[in-house]
């Protein structure tokens, strides 16, 4: 995964597909068995904690936290270049949750990587708390980039990618979007500017959970074509189960060989995920669980066997 | 007569000289940068020059992108475009997070003239100066915009600068005194003070001239920094003329007339006249005839001073 722009490799897949897309190589050096188990662990750990901190909160998002949770997981577990003690180090990766609701899961990965205590995660949403309703990078470590107003946060990571092209920097930008968010046209005025750009640095996930608040995303405003939609505003674009660690990897791993346009990963998923009466239920996109809901959820996330 | 110049003639000559010091320092423009003089950058530093096309909420999205990666953002486009549209944005992907970002547009105002109303932006520093964090600049001149320039890279963190279409008497100098946040008294008065902002200066500087002739002396103010605004010697000067009379080429609704009257209300209530846009729309025009069928010419200034001296107590 450590493989950056400009080795001779690339050069060689240029010649080779001159779309500078390459396909996919399944293989166990991107990811092998014994790392699976180990995100799928860490994914049921973040999920209960997400559980837990809705439910001592009293209010947030559990569907799109619980949806978007193996993609993020995987972004700190083998993905991105972090260091905990060195948030605003230079030379790092970064993420913009554009979809900044999510920031839960967001929250929960950054405290077990040790970006601040474990702790803290007691005081999401209240007074006094780092961990505001909404992702402020100001007030919480690791956190790279403010967001919770949906359609603005991959213009940011376009101008993040930007930066590093302008300053021949090879840290890569990863951005997460949903697909109501992507009803917003400032998500397309930013895709036009990736692509125009040839931001190769770039590599978005559209978290397609087909749901936003107020019901199916095609019910509400389709149609939902996205594969054809970013292919024809420049992008690489790989669909994937965006619950499979295998596949999250390999689709960053081909995203990382490609070249010339950014990429976009539509990873399908599932509102809720991992809590089955949370699952495609839309009562769960902005309220919390509570009382028995919270010990139910709970249990069933430490039942769910891998 | 004064020389005439551009304010945004200024910006684009600021931007080479800027540009030339500071390789951190990046430019976006949507599609008007002949315009507003941004494009005069790409000149020299292309590869530091972007044009997004014509998408602004965008370019203040990568603009605040840029920002929290270290670099200086400039992002320019006409007034109306550069706050009205991408308000929202400029909330929350760069006010929020005090990121370093300048926004400086040209055709501020009813001097911007024939393109009409679309084109007329008349509510632009009411919606900036109301987001926190942000500050607001609007200079007299093509010499005080350069001097803006070299002042706001210093300080990290959002700006608005409006600058306008036309060309406008350069009333300033290199030597001229110019700090952020401070006015500047023009011309020394006791029965009256005119305060203004931007472009108006000139107006206010000939209304001035008038009044003595009646004499009537009265004290004319710049006031290029509206946030923050100098609080002190606003209250200083109406301590002393008991009496305020604003000027600027933007709507009396929360512009520098709104700016001055919350200094005076809490620390020195006294009566006030404000000259400007009387909650309307623009037309297309001239800008010498949309000055005056707008109330904000000579003549007009001189009227509110007498009957903003006639209710002193
Ligand atoms: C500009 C903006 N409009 C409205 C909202 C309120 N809002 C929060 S989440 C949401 C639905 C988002 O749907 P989607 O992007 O699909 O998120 P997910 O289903 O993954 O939670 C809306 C409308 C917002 N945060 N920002």
């Amino acid at each position: 995964m450590k493989e950056k722009r400009l080795s001779i490799d690339f050069f060689i897949v240029n010649e080779l597909d001159a779309q500078g897309l390459i396909s996919p190589e399944w293989s166990n050096t991107v990811i092998d068995e014994k790392k699976i188990q180990h995100l799928k662990n860490t994914a049921q750990k973040v999920r209960r904690k997400i559980i837990e901190i809705l439910g001592r909160a009293g209010s947030g998002h559990p569907g799109g936290s619980l949806s978007s949770t193996e993609i993020i997981v995987s972004l700190y577990e083998g993905i991105m270049d972090v260091d905990p003690s060195q948030p605003r180090k230079m030379q790092r990766d970064r993420l913009v949750l554009s979809k900044g609701h999510s920031c839960p899961a967001l929250y929960v990965m950054l405290a077990f990587k040790g970006f601040f205590p474990v702790e803290d995660l007691d005081h999401l949403r209240q007074w006094g708390s780092h961990l505001q309703g909404h992702p402020d990078m100001k007030s919480t470590p690791g956190v790279d980039m403010s967001s919770g107003s949906l359609g603005q946060g991959l213009s940011a990571a376009c101008g993040i990618a930007l930066a590093a092209k302008i300053d021949k920097r090879d840290f890569w930008t990863y951005c997460i979007i949903g697909d109501g968010e992507a009803q917003e046209g400032q998500i397309w005025e930013a895709s036009m500017f990736a692509a125009h750009n040839k931001l190769d640095n770039l590599i978005v996930f559209l978290d397609f959970n087909k749901q936003q608040i107020e019901g199916r995303v095609d019910e509400i405003i389709g149609p939902l074509q996205y594969e054809e939609k970013w292919k024809s505003f420049g992008w690489h674009v790989q669909t994937i189960d965006g619950h499979s660690f295998k596949e999250i990897f390999h689709a960053v791993d081909t995203a990382k060989k490609s070249r010339f346009k950014p990429f976009m990963i539509i990873a399908n998923t599932v509102k809720g995920k991992g809590v089955s009466f949370m699952e495609w239920n839309l009562d769960f996109h902005g309220t919390a669980p509570k009382g028995t809901e919270i010990e139910k959820a709970i249990s069933e996330i430490n039942d769910s066997a891998f | 007569m004064a020389e005439l110049k551009g304010t945004r003639d200024g910006y684009g000559e600021a931007l080479i000289e800027l540009g030339e010091k500071d390789s951190n320092i990046v430019v976006l423009d949507a599609d008007l940068g002949s315009s507003t003089r941004a494009r005069k950058f790409a000149t020299k530093f292309p590869e530091r020059y972007f044009n997004v096309g014509v998408a602004e909420q965008n370019m203040i999205g990568i603009a605040s992108g840029l920002a929290c990666t270290g670099k200086t953002v400039f992002a320019s486009t006409f007034a109306i475009f550069a706050t009205g549209r991408p308000w929202e944005q400029i909330r929350n992907s760069v006010c929020f997070s005090n990121l370093n970002v300048k926004i400086v547009a040209s055709h501020g105002g009813i001097t911007v003239g024939a393109d009409g109303a679309s084109h007329q932006s008349l509510e632009d520093v009411a919606i900036m100066r109301c987001i926190p964090n942000m500050k607001v600049i609007v200079p007299c001149d093509y010499e005080e915009t350069k001097k803006t320039m070299r002042e706001i890279v210093k300080v990290k963190g959002p700006y608005y600068i409006r600058l306008g279409r036309a060309k406008y008497p350069v009333l300033t100098n290199p030597d001229t005194p110019f700090e952020v946040g401070k006015g500047h008294i023009f011309r020394k008065g006791k029965h009256v003070t005119i305060i203004s902002t931007g472009t108006m200066l000139d107006h206010a500087l000939k209304a001035a001239a008038q009044l003595e002739k009646q004499d009537v002396q009265a004290e004319v103010m710049h006031i290029h920094t509206i946030k923050p605004i100098d609080a002190e010697l606003i209250a200083a000067s109406a301590k002393k003329t008991r009496c305020v009379v604003t000027v600027e080429e933007h709507s009396v609704i929360g512009g520098l007339g709104s700016a001055v009257s919350e200094v005076l209300c809490s620390c020195c209530p006294v009566p006030v006249e404000r000259i400007g846009i009387q909650d309307k729309f623009g037309r297309s025009g001239s800008p010498e005839v949309l000055i005056k069928v707008y109330n904000m010419d000579v003549p007009d200034i001189v009227e509110a001073a007498k009957k903003v001296i006639q209710k002193k107590d």
